[in-house]
């Protein structure tokens, strides 16, 4: 069992701010979504969780450890994994190296000179390529990959270091509407398998409703509602900042 | 599939490295075509030197030797009746070139000796060459004294006047004059720093009432000319030693002028009054600094005049300290070859030691001692007439006068 | 006191002629992102041209300005010429091929200049009116750098009005900020480009031709600004005009006092300006962010092919150079010795550039710094060859685990410019120390133990050496850490994302890079009996790039076959023509427009079409 715990987090640019004051808990199982029209501060928020940014104040605990301040690599080595919004994969190397890269950076083996990297954690990356349909694909270079294709590697490689919380932005920006589907239906099957605990952003009100166990609903940096699907349809005031100002 | 392909992509690899290599060595082969030089064969001398580095000191020079070589042949050659042939190269301007350079020389084009080069660095990266290899190098006109000196060595001669032999030159001026405080210029290397080292140490000798009040160490080639000229002046100095040349000496000079920092003050400086320097200051040259140089144009003895008149023959052009060092230096080599009575290098050595010949200047001997030639220099102010720089007043000062006795120059050699 | 006034005044002077060949080589980088080497030689053009038309039409006032005016805008036309003839075919190259493109351009005007001019120095006249000189506060002070110095801002003010009031001027900061959008913008990107070029051309000609009254015109001019030039426009920040005017006043300022206070720095004082600054400022003054570093090799997105028989080539490879003594003579092997201890000095530096995406400017003074600590061994402790040769990876590692940990804390050309600093720095110490390192005449006598002396025998053992390094190299290309390195240049941010500490890694490359550097230096060393501090110098530091980019980054191979074309290609026509500047120039040239991939790269994609 893993709690993320979110505490008053702050953050401004230039005295505008764009996050202010989020609060809010994530356990293992969790499938939590994360949503609010453009500019209402989701992206900063992923990047006040996972390190990128530094909150102005507020505090990051994973099971009581202190995250705020520590770099992206250490956020994670505990525990933490993540996908990016624009995908982010290593463009020269092959579907499985990318993978195999997870693993070695999480057995601690990247400053190996001297064994070939392409023949260490081969059959564990490969094996974790099957699970997210990419097997098929496993010694492409991701330079050449389409782009569904690169967010199923994305989220191979995340659960290649086997958090017990991962962040996921925007997972399924860019594909087509069934792609969509089948990817959350693969990461919440995952999710359970796992006992996962995932925080993730999205557009697509299909995805969210379809998928989420719980919504979290963010306006100009505040979280304005949190409940489940079936709440935060029925919440007016989501209605109007959100889903009303984009009907 | 993948896997023939990654074969396919190495073979090619490895193939288009093969085909280099090949390609180079056949280079390198090629270049050895040249049999060894049979006894009836031309003598070949190897000559290196910065031509594409320094084109402006080194084409001159050029034309000198390529002068001696003619009149050489024409009567006759040497050995009584064989060619001399130089095969030139350029090293780049630098000395791990000249060295490959003259690698190629010694074993693919079989050159019985060595001359050339400028800078010193180069001229003693050649001569450690030179001594390694045991083959004869005439160092033409690198200036470090450490060429004959503390690096010198059984096979390396130099012909031009030292850094120490022109400082001395011009110290025995210096010191003639009422200055005391004196500041100095210099390029920042070791020419530059052995050059104001030696006029220091020798102008105190003959006169310790003076003092040294300033001193500027331009980046060669980059001398800041207004702050560097306004440095000058603030010291207040009675005169100046300069070292600056070529680029740095025309902007040393126009902004001195305007800044007025040579009004009322002598200024001493060295290799000014040659022509490669004075000439393209045209009629911005500076007037009344004592120099050393090469005042060609007045010199009227039959054996210069001679040498300038087939110098313009041949190149429609007017000769400059290099060709004079060029032209000498090509003569010394036929008259060693000539003395040794064969190629054989280390009778080339025994040659060189001691030989005497008549320069277009005067008889020059390379010092058995130290290898260095007696070779003088002209000193004498400089001024400007019909519109372009000169010398006047001059004298020529043979280095036999400013050279150390050869007891003192064998001590600052090596041991060997 | 008056005396510090006109100090000052006499730096301003400097910095105006920094600044007007500064300004142009930032806006042509931060318009193209095209590191343009060729920026200094646009200056010597001007310089001569501005010569020749003032020594004709220069007597009177209006002669000489339009002279000038007209130098300047020939200048441009040579950069809007370049633009249409060269660079526009570079742009979706590998940021590194154009560089070599312009570099490529530097060798050909060096040599066209020589031809058109000629060699000698040529000392051109004065401005009309402005001859003498204005009493300050007692002191003399040329009237004519007076001019000068009120030329800088009304530079400064003409490049902001046209930048800020013309709509061309619009266009060209959008494409500043965003080259995809200045097209979507519907603005003919090649159109805009070649502009660009005219004038940053157009003002280096100007700041050259400037020069006539002040100082002689020489072959050396375009080098020497160049260097200064980019220090000036990397201290102000890249692509920033005010960056530039500032850094140019800072830099102008520095000289002046700086050789009233320590005259014997002037060969560092920049560079140790520059060091400082980008210590402390990571993007210069005045700089920003670069959204994407110039010098990612955004086209590599081939893997490195491991190949399971490239071991069998390998060695066979090695069998036969080998065996390459029982044929060739002495010279081949000098020649094929040089050529192996380049491979190693290539592929040191392709672990940076082809692995960690990481451009060093500097790579040369890991090169020195090995032949210097093997030279330095020799003759101060008097070592045999083996330990000097064991020193020389030492001392060059430990010098680049230094440097490398300021260095790697920068990006793209930041780094780059970080690691010419250090190189400089090296290199100065090795000129003007010279009670250890002999200065510029440097050491000598440095000559393998006796049972190496043979040719063939020392062939052999550098073979061994640096084959045996090769190996490591490519070892750790495939390894773990060769792809950790790959993971940072590819996307930093995935790379931290999964645990991996980029910089580390970076910094461990520099230093693995600079031992290799090293050890190749130490044998280089060996082979010529002697070192100079022309092995820290920056030309090397170009050598080794040309040979990375010539031989194609993209392949293990690569800088291997890039330092033997190279090496050899230098050598045979240096023998052959006094005018090989220019043939190697157009080679230089012909490769970047026709093998944009590298020759390896080239042959690989013939085969793999085929």
């Amino acid at each position: 069992m893993s709690e993320l715990v979110v505490r008053d987090l702050h953050r401004s640019f230039g005295g505008v701010q764009a996050v202010g004051g989020v609060s809010f808990t994530l356990r293992s199982g969790d499938l939590l979504a994360l949503i609010g029209p453009n500019g209402a501060g989701k992206s900063t928020c992923f990047n006040l969780l996972n390190g990128q940014l530094r909150p102005d104040s507020g505090s990051v605990r994973l099971d009581g450890t202190e995250l705020v301040g520590l770099p992206p690599r250490r956020i994670w080595a505990l525990g933490v994994g993540r996908t990016f919004q624009i995908t982010a994969t290593f463009a020269s190397m092959t579907v499985v190296e990318n993978v195999q890269m997870v693993l070695l950076s999480r057995a601690r083996r990247l400053f190996g000179l001297w064994r070939p990297a392409a023949a260490q954690f081969r059959e564990p990356a490969l094996t974790l390529l099957g699970q997210v349909g990419m097997a098929a694909q496993a010694d492409r270079p991701c330079g050449v990959l389409a782009y569904g294709d690169l967010k199923r590697v994305e989220l191979a490689m995340a659960l290649a270091s086997e958090p017990a919380v991962l962040l996921m932005d925007e997972p399924t920006a860019g594909m087509a509407p069934a792609e969509r589907l089948t990817l959350m239906a693969l990461t919440a099957g995952l999710v359970r398998e796992r006992n996962l605990a995932v925080l993730f952003t999205e557009h697509d009100m299909d995805v969210v409703f379809g998928h989420a166990t719980r919504v979290l609903v963010l306006d100009r940096g505040r979280l304005i509602a949190e409940g489940s699907p079936d709440e935060i349809r029925a919440d007016p005031r989501v209605q109007s900042v959100y889903l009303g100002g984009e009907a | 599939m993948q896997h023939r392909r990654q074969t396919i992509s190495l073979l090619a690899k490895a193939a288009a490295i093969t085909a280099i290599l090949a390609a180079g060595l056949a280079g390198g082969l090629a270049g050895g075509l040249p049999a060894a030089a049979a006894e009836t064969g031309p003598v070949r001398v190897g000559e290196i030197n910065s031509y594409t580095g320094l084109p402006a000191f080194t084409i001159p020079y050029r034309q000198g030797w390529q002068l001696a070589v003619e009149e050489v042949n024409a009567k006759g050659g040497v050995l009584g009746g064989r060619k001399l042939e130089v095969i030139s190269r350029d090293d780049a301007g630098k000395p791990d070139d000249a060295v490959r350079v003259a690698q190629e020389l010694v074993t693919n084009e079989k050159v019985d000796l060595l001359a050339g080069t400028y800078f010193s660095h180069i001229g003693l990266a050649v001569a450690d060459f030179a001594a390694r290899n045991k083959v004869p190098f005439v160092a033409a006109e690198p200036l470090t004294d450490a060429i004959t000196w503390a690096q010198g060595n059984r096979y390396t001669f130099r012909l031009r006047p030292s850094t120490y032999m022109q400082a001395a030159m011009l110290v025995e001026e210096a010191a003639k004059l009422p200055a005391k405080r004196w500041a100095t210029v210099a390029p920042n290397y070791e020419y530059g720093q052995s050059a104001v080292a030696w006029f220091k140490q020798l102008l105190k000798e003959k006169r310790p009432d003076v003092e040294f009040v300033a001193e500027q160490w331009p980046a060669q080639g980059k001398l800041e000319a207004g702050p560097t000229v306004q440095a000058l002046a603030a010291a207040t100095p009675e005169a100046i030693f300069n070292v600056t040349f070529g680029a740095d000496l025309a902007k040393l000079v126009r902004e001195g002028e305007t800044r007025g920092l040579f009004r009322n003050r002598k200024v001493v400086s060295l290799l000014t009054g040659e022509p490669d320097y004075l000439e393209p200051m045209k009629d911005e040259a500076p007037e009344g600094w004592i120099v050393t140089g090469y005042p060609w144009e007045q010199i009227d003895t039959p054996v210069h005049k001679a040498f300038v008149a087939a110098y313009a023959a041949r190149f429609k052009d007017q000769p400059k300290q290099g060709s004079l060092v060029g032209y000498t230096t090509m003569k010394a080599i036929a008259a060693a070859i000539d003395k040794a009575g064969s190629t054989d290098r280390e009778k080339v050595v025994d040659a060189l030691s001691g030989l005497t010949l008549d320069s277009p200047v005067g008889p020059v001997t390379f010092r058995a001692s130290d290898h260095q030639s007696t070779m003088g220099a002209f000193v004498g102010t400089t001024t400007v007439k019909d519109g372009r720089g000169t010398m006047k007043d001059w004298r020529y000062a043979d280095g036999t006068a400013y050279l150390p006795s050869d007891e003192a120059a064998r001590k600052l050699r090596p041991a060997e | 006191m008056s005396f510090l006034l006109v100090q000052a005044l006499s730096g301003l002077a400097t910095a105006a002629t920094l600044f007007l060949v500064s300004s142009g080589l930032t806006i042509v980088f931060g318009v193209t992102r095209i590191v343009n080497f060729a920026h200094g030689s646009f200056y010597m053009v001007g310089a001569y041209a501005g010569w020749s038309l003032i020594e004709r039409f220069g007597g009177t006032a209006a002669g000489f300005w339009g002279s000038v005016a007209a130098a300047a805008i020939a200048v441009g036309c040579l950069g809007a010429a370049m633009e249409i003839g060269l660079l526009r075919r570079l742009y979706r190259s590998p940021e590194l091929f154009q560089l070599l493109g312009t570099f490529g351009v530097v060798l050909v005007v060096q040599d066209l200049a020589a031809w058109g001019w000629g060699s000698e120095d040529l000392l051109g006249r004065r401005a009309p009116g402005l001859k003498g000189s204005i009493d300050i506060l007692g002191q003399s002070f040329p009237l004519y750098d007076l001019v000068l110095i009120g030329l800088g801002p009304l530079v400064l003010a003409l490049l902001w009005a046209l930048f800020n009031r013309t709509r061309w001027g619009t266009l060209v900061r959008a494409a500043t900020q965003d080259r995809e959008m200045a097209s979507a913008l519907g603005v003919d990107p090649a159109r805009l480009f070649t502009g660009v070029l005219f004038l940053g051309g157009a003002l280096a000609g100007l700041g050259g031709a400037l020069q006539v009254p002040r100082e002689a015109v020489t072959l050396q001019m375009d080098m020497a600004i160049v260097v200064e030039a980019f220090v000036v426009v990397v201290v102000g920040g890249m692509g920033s005009l005010t960056g530039a005017f500032l850094a140019s006043l800072l830099i102008g300022q520095l000289q002046a006092f700086g050789i009233l206070v320590f005259p014997q720095i002037t060969l560092v004082l920049v560079f140790l300006f520059m060091a400082v600054v980008l210590v402390l400022r990571p993007h210069g003054l005045l700089g920003r962010a670069e959204e994407a570093p110039p010098t990612a090799p955004a086209a590599v997105t081939v893997p490195l092919a491991a190949g399971r028989n490239a071991g069998w080539w390998a060695l066979a490879l090695l069998a036969a150079m080998a065996a390459l003594p029982l044929a060739v003579g002495d010279y081949a092997l000098i020649l094929l010795t040089e050529t192996v201890i380049l491979a190693l000095f290539a592929a040191s530096l392709h672990l940076l550039i082809g692995l960690g995406g990481l451009v060093s400017f500097g790579h040369a003074a890991w090169f020195g710094l090995g032949a210097y600590g093997a030279a330095l061994l020799v003759r101060h402790l008097g070592a045999p060859m083996p330990l000097a040769l064991a020193g020389a990876p030492l001392l060059a590692g430990a010098g680049a685990l230094v440097a490398g940990w300021f260095c790697v804390r920068r990006s793209g050309l930041y780094f780059a410019m970080l690691t010419l600093a250090f190189a400089q720095i090296a290199w100065s110490v090795a000129f003007q120390w010279y009670a250890v390192t002999g200065g510029d005449n440097g050491i000598l006598g440095v000559w393998p133990s006796p049972w190496a002396a043979g040719k063939a025998a020392y062939y052999w053992l550098t073979l061994a050496l640096c084959g045996g390094a090769l190996w490591l190299l490519r070892r750790a290309a495939f390894a773990p850490f060769g792809y950790a390195l790959r993971a940072g240049r590819d996307s930093g941010l995935r790379a931290e994302s999964v645990g991996i500490d980029v910089r580390r890694f970076q910094w461990m490359a520099f230093v693995l890079a600079g031992a290799a550097a090293g050890l190749a230096g130490g044998l280089y060393a060996f082979a010529k009996g002697s070192v100079f501090p022309t092995l820290l110098a920056v030309p090397l530091s170009v050598d080794a790039l040309v040979m990375v980019l010539m031989g194609g980054i993209q392949t293990v191979a690569g800088p291997l076959a890039g330092a033997a074309a190279f090496h050899l290609l230098e050598s045979e026509v240096m023998s052959l023509t006094d005018w090989w500047r220019l043939a190697l120039g157009l080679v230089i040239v012909a490769l970047v427009l026709l093998f944009p991939r590298g020759i390896v790269g080239f042959v690989a994609g013939l085969r793999g079409r085929a």
